[in-house]
């Protein structure tokens, strides 16, 4: 469709506009800032902050004639609306003049702020939101230095824990209401709700109304009324480096923020792209930091340390004995998967998969909770949607077909291996995460984990996404694209390096149609042609930007 | 000349042997208007309407014409009547008596509204504090239902519309017509933002709605009676029709008082009607309708341009009773509830009461009016409380001035309004009375009845 543009004046400066755009997004998009609170992109408006106030006007008309009024020079009469309008709530109109910074608007913004701080209890030193929180800015901004307010303040509940998710401070609260649209549009019920009147009106919350989205109101509360248990008074926002990820939940390819300090991982948020997850993310998808499990520390051959290259070599001999079968991953990346084709190839395995399935929410929880299944369609790994167990490997092991198993961070006790079937194969074990199958592993390599390393993953939508490494490995762990490029290489005889992300790009680049400019995406990611696939069992459902039409 | 009454909505009200019964009603000529009315053209009736030029009287005076013509009607959607009977404005105790007394004609006047504007279900919201009021009103419905002027087949017609009581939960607010929606469609009483959610587009339950109060509902009947052109004669062109006046306060007879719109002067009505002043006491001030709207000191005086352009100067008992008259002095009519105040009237105690009362009522939704209005009534009940500071009187204004035109509804006017004109125009008090708590001291403090001379 067409955009269609209308001409607005704003502060004097003529712009084109997109039509149907609110003043407040219009200002934005040609850069003018109008501070805000209540106003949401992605919720109803509200209007009710009363920070964004302009001065908006339209050419006059004359009542009898219908003709517009002229000025002496020709210029049309702006008739400005004798009190200020909210930006949120009023469309951009052809020909609309916009006043974002006169005495009026700084004095609205300036009251608004005043007013908004006399029962604020000011407690940034000690809230969590503090160098996130709207209301600090714009106070330091658009705000006086100096308080008039001599009166006793407010007194409501504070630090009240919700689901064991949230705590809820109601004095810090401004009243936007976004917490409460959001349950009501987002997550299509009332969790959150007003209580009480006037200026005594409270935040709270109803209970045993949790979701697995709650979390998402501490992000989009403006203050630090809602903030999440699991970052309460960990660390100072301003000291966490933020790095761009995907979240590796379900396939759903949320787009996240990872926030990191010397290699600790503090938080996870959502990145906003409205094309994949909005601004919105699972309350799952947020802890997926927290490590549970033991980590392999150094690679291992029969469960004595041993160096990881070594490791490598012992791989390569056990391989070339034959029988190799490969178990692959979805939460491998893009590049990590067309290095295990190439292997796979050279040394003719037969690829395996494991399908991760669960509960679809039909929002941002898929189904199926690999990250990058289609990932192994794209590169060729797999040919058919795989099975939740490895029945057929545990086959072909019974009957002496396969002799070595490679498996990546697969835990194939869970898959159907016993024990002794785990003995009766040489299993070479890849990944991070310590399980039954790396204690019973031949060969156990380390390598590095999903907030380690770089790549790309192809979502539910066939949205190739990119995600970088929040934090470094700890020293000795392998890139896994490094350890399979290095058993590759001692099995062909081939002379490259180690090959760089850039240029395992450039490979698949060159090699897969479909993934033509994938070394180019942007952070928003990149649909690519899935329609070779449409006849695969894919067990998503339609949800949010997928399959059926919403916004 | 003796100022007289015009008493048509009230020409029921306090009659000797009269009561709320449909008998007396239609004994005394009721619904005979309905019942010529619903057989009649829509659209001529809506133009009657638009002929009276009838202001609304709800306190905002948005003639009733035009609020009809806007309501959408090509949306497909069911239109709505909500009659607007939360009657909460302090000093406005107009409806309350119709309600008692001639529900009736409340009635007759919300099903010749009804039937003018094709509306498929009427709503009487009334306040939740009149309960008998809503006993009054249930038991007049079922009665006109029974006779066939409510519900369906009106007056043996095809016209089919009934009315639902609905009791409010207390909340001044609710009188705002989107907060009334609001409440009325089950939610808080929050007002809406316009645009979008005007009520002729956008209302009850987002149909297209039309809000009128009680009063202005009875003046339907009259004006498809005698026509909207015979109607706009009665009293001044710009504002036709009777007000009731309800006067309080400091007078010797209080009352509410029907008078024809420009035939006498505040002063004639306050000393004709009700009898002037308490004995041995002056008028020092009137707010002129609900306590929402501008004060007027008793010895103010205007400049006003009259009818041929002249300059000149009016003394405020000389203000005639009028929307526009009072308007041209800074100040409104409001819901004419007149709220009398004389000399021993201690004019910070006076604003004091008033910020109280509307820092309770702001529903909380926006935030200058929600954390202003208690910020105000913070400061003057400090000040009556005897520690007031002379910053205190400029900061008043100032709050008030950042609340006045920045908020959701106009209860950020009503906040505001009063302060201002009573800050503007009694400054000097409030600076004595602090002034007189800093240099006495102690229990002196405490002594807010000085003013009282009595």
């Amino acid at each position: 469709m067409e955009k269609n543009f209308v001409n607005v004046n704003i502060d004097g400066t003529e712009y084109k506009v997109e039509a149907g755009l609110n003043v407040l997004e219009a200002c934005r998009s040609v850069g003018v800032e109008i501070p805000f609170f209540c106003y949401h992109p992605n919720l109803k408006v509200a209007g009710s902050c009363r920070m964004c106030l302009v001065v908006t006007g339209m050419p006059a008309r004359d009542r009898a004639t219908g003709k517009p009024v002229l000025n002496p020079d020709g210029s049309p009469v702006i008739a400005f609306s004798p009190k200020p309008t909210i930006s949120c709530g009023t469309k951009v109109a052809e020909g609309m003049h916009v006043i974002t910074d006169s005495a009026l608007v700084r004095s609205c913004r300036e009251g608004v702020l005043e007013f908004l701080l006399l029962n604020h209890p000011l407690d940034c030193p000690i809230c969590d939101k503090a160098g996130e929180c709207k209301l600090q800015e714009y106070a330091h901004t658009f705000g006086k230095a100096d308080s008039r307010y001599v009166e006793a303040k407010n007194v409501k509940p504070k630090k009240v824990e919700f689901a064991g998710k949230i705590f809820i401070d109601a004095e810090r609260c401004i009243l936007c209401s976004r917490c409460i649209r959001f349950a009501k549009e987002v997550v299509g019920r009332d969790i959150f709700g007003f209580i009480k009147r006037g200026s005594k009106t409270e935040i709270a919350v109803y209970s045993d109304t949790d979701t697995n989205y709650l979390i998402n109101a501490a992000d989009i509360c403006p203050v630090g009324a809602i903030t999440e248990k699991a970052f309460r008074f960990k660390m100072r926002t301003w000291f966490l480096k933020v790095t761009k990820g995907i979240s590796s939940e379900s396939s759903a390819g949320v787009n996240t923020r990872v926030w990191s300090r010397n290699g600790v991982i503090y938080r996870i948020t959502p990145r906003e792209n409205p094309e994949v997850n909005g601004p919105w993310m699972s309350d799952t998808g947020r802890y997926e930091y927290v490590e549970s499990g033991e980590k392999i520390a150094c690679a291992q051959i029969d469960s004595s340390p041993c160096d990881s290259s070594y490791a490598a070599d012992r791989c390569v001999e056990i391989m070339k004995l034959g029988g190799v079968a490969v178990v692959a991953n979805g939460s491998q990346t893009l590049e990590e998967m067309f290095m295990l084709k190439k292997l796979s190839d050279a040394c003719a395995a037969k690829v395996y998969m494991a399908s991760h399935t669960g509960s679809d929410d039909g929002f941002l929880v898929s189904a199926d909770r690999k990250p990058n299944t289609r990932g192994a369609f794209v590169t060729g790994l797999i040919s058919e949607y795989p099975k939740a167990d490895l029945s057929d490997l545990l086959g072909e092991v019974n009957s002496g077909a396969v002799k070595t198993i490679i498996c990546f961070g697969e835990d194939l006790a869970k898959l159907g291996f016993d024990s002794a079937a785990l003995k009766k194969a040489n299993v070479v074990y890849v990944g991070r995460e310590a399980c039954e199958t790396s204690r019973e592993a031949k060969i156990c390599v380390p390598v590095s984990g999903v907030f380690e390393k770089s790549g790309m993953w192809i979502n539910r939508q066939f949205r190739l996404q990119k995600f970088e490494a929040a934090v470094s490995a700890p020293s000795g762990m392998m890139f896994e694209s490094e350890f399979i490029s290095l058993i590759l290489r001692s099995l062909t005889g081939g002379s490259f390096q180690t090959p760089s992300i850039g240029e395992i790009r450039a490979r698949m680049e060159a090699e897969i149609p479909c993934l033509a400019g994938c070394s180019k995406v942007g952070d928003g990611g990149m649909p690519i042609d899935g329609s070779k696939y449409s006849g695969e069992p894919f067990p998503e459902k339609p949800a949010f930007m997928f399959g059926k039409e919403e916004k | 000349m003796a100022v007289e009454q015009n008493r048509i909505i009230y020409e029921h009200i306090g009659l000797e042997g009269w009561n709320a019964s449909i008998s007396k009603y239609v004994g005394s000529g009721g619904y005979e208007i309905l019942r010529r009315t619903v057989s009649r053209d829509r659209a001529e009736l809506c133009s009657e309407m638009e002929k009276s030029k009838l202001r609304g009287r709800g306190g905002a005076g948005f003639p009733i014409g035009m609020k009809w013509k806007f309501l959408d009607r090509k949306s497909g959607k069911p239109i709505y009547l909500i009659c607007n009977a939360d009657e909460s404005e302090p000093g406005t105790c107009k409806d309350r008596m119709i309600i008692y007394q001639d529900p009736h004609k409340l009635i007759e006047g919300i099903m010749c509204a009804a039937y003018a504007i094709d509306a498929k279900q009427a709503f009487i919201y009334i306040r939740g504090e009149y309960i008998n009021g809503y006993r009054i009103l249930q038991k007049a419905i079922s009665e006109a239902r029974a006779s066939g002027f409510v519900g369906s087949n009106i007056c043996g017609g095809s016209y089919s519309c009934d009315i639902t009581v609905c009791r409010g939960g207390g909340c001044y607010v609710c009188g705002e017509e989107t907060g009334l929606i609001s409440s009325l469609a089950g939610g808080r009483g929050y007002p809406k933002i316009k645009p979008p959610y005007f009520p002729a587009v956008l209302g009850l339950y987002d149909c297209p709605t039309v809000v009128n109060n009680v009063e202005s509902l009875c003046w339907v009947p009259v004006v498809f009676d005698k026509g909207g052109e015979a109607v706009s004669k009665i009293g001044s062109p710009m504002d036709p029709g009777t007000h009731v006046w309800g006067v309080s306060g400091l007078v010797q007879r209080p009352g509410r008082y029907e008078i024809t719109t420009g035939s006498c002067t505040l002063g004639e009505m306050l000393y004709d009607l009700c009898g002037g002043p308490l004995p041995g006491r002056r008028f020092k001030a009137i707010i002129p309708g609900g306590s929402s709207m501008k004060i007027l000191r008793w010895d103010e005086k205007f400049s006003i341009k009259d009818a041929d352009g002249n300059i000149v100067e009016r003394r405020v008992e000389d203000i005639p009773l009028d929307a526009q008259s009072f308007m041209a002095c800074g100040t409104a009519i409001g819901s004419c509830g007149m709220i009398v105040m004389d000399n021993t009237v201690d004019m910070v105690e006076a604003l004091a009461n008033l910020n109280a009362f509307y820092a309770h009522e702001s529903c909380g939704q926006c935030t200058p009016c929600r954390e202003g209005s208690l910020w105000i009534s913070r400061i003057t009940r400090r000040i009556c409380d005897g520690w007031g500071r002379e910053e205190d009187v400029e900061l008043l204004t100032s709050i008030a001035d950042n609340i006045c035109g920045r908020t959701i509804c106009a209860h950020g006017e009503s906040v505001a309004w009063p302060v201002q004109s009573n800050v503007g125009k009694f400054k000097e008090e409030y600076y004595e009375k602090i002034q007189r708590q800093k240099s006495q001291g102690g229990m002196a403090r405490l002594d807010n009845n000085a003013y009282r001379l009595i």
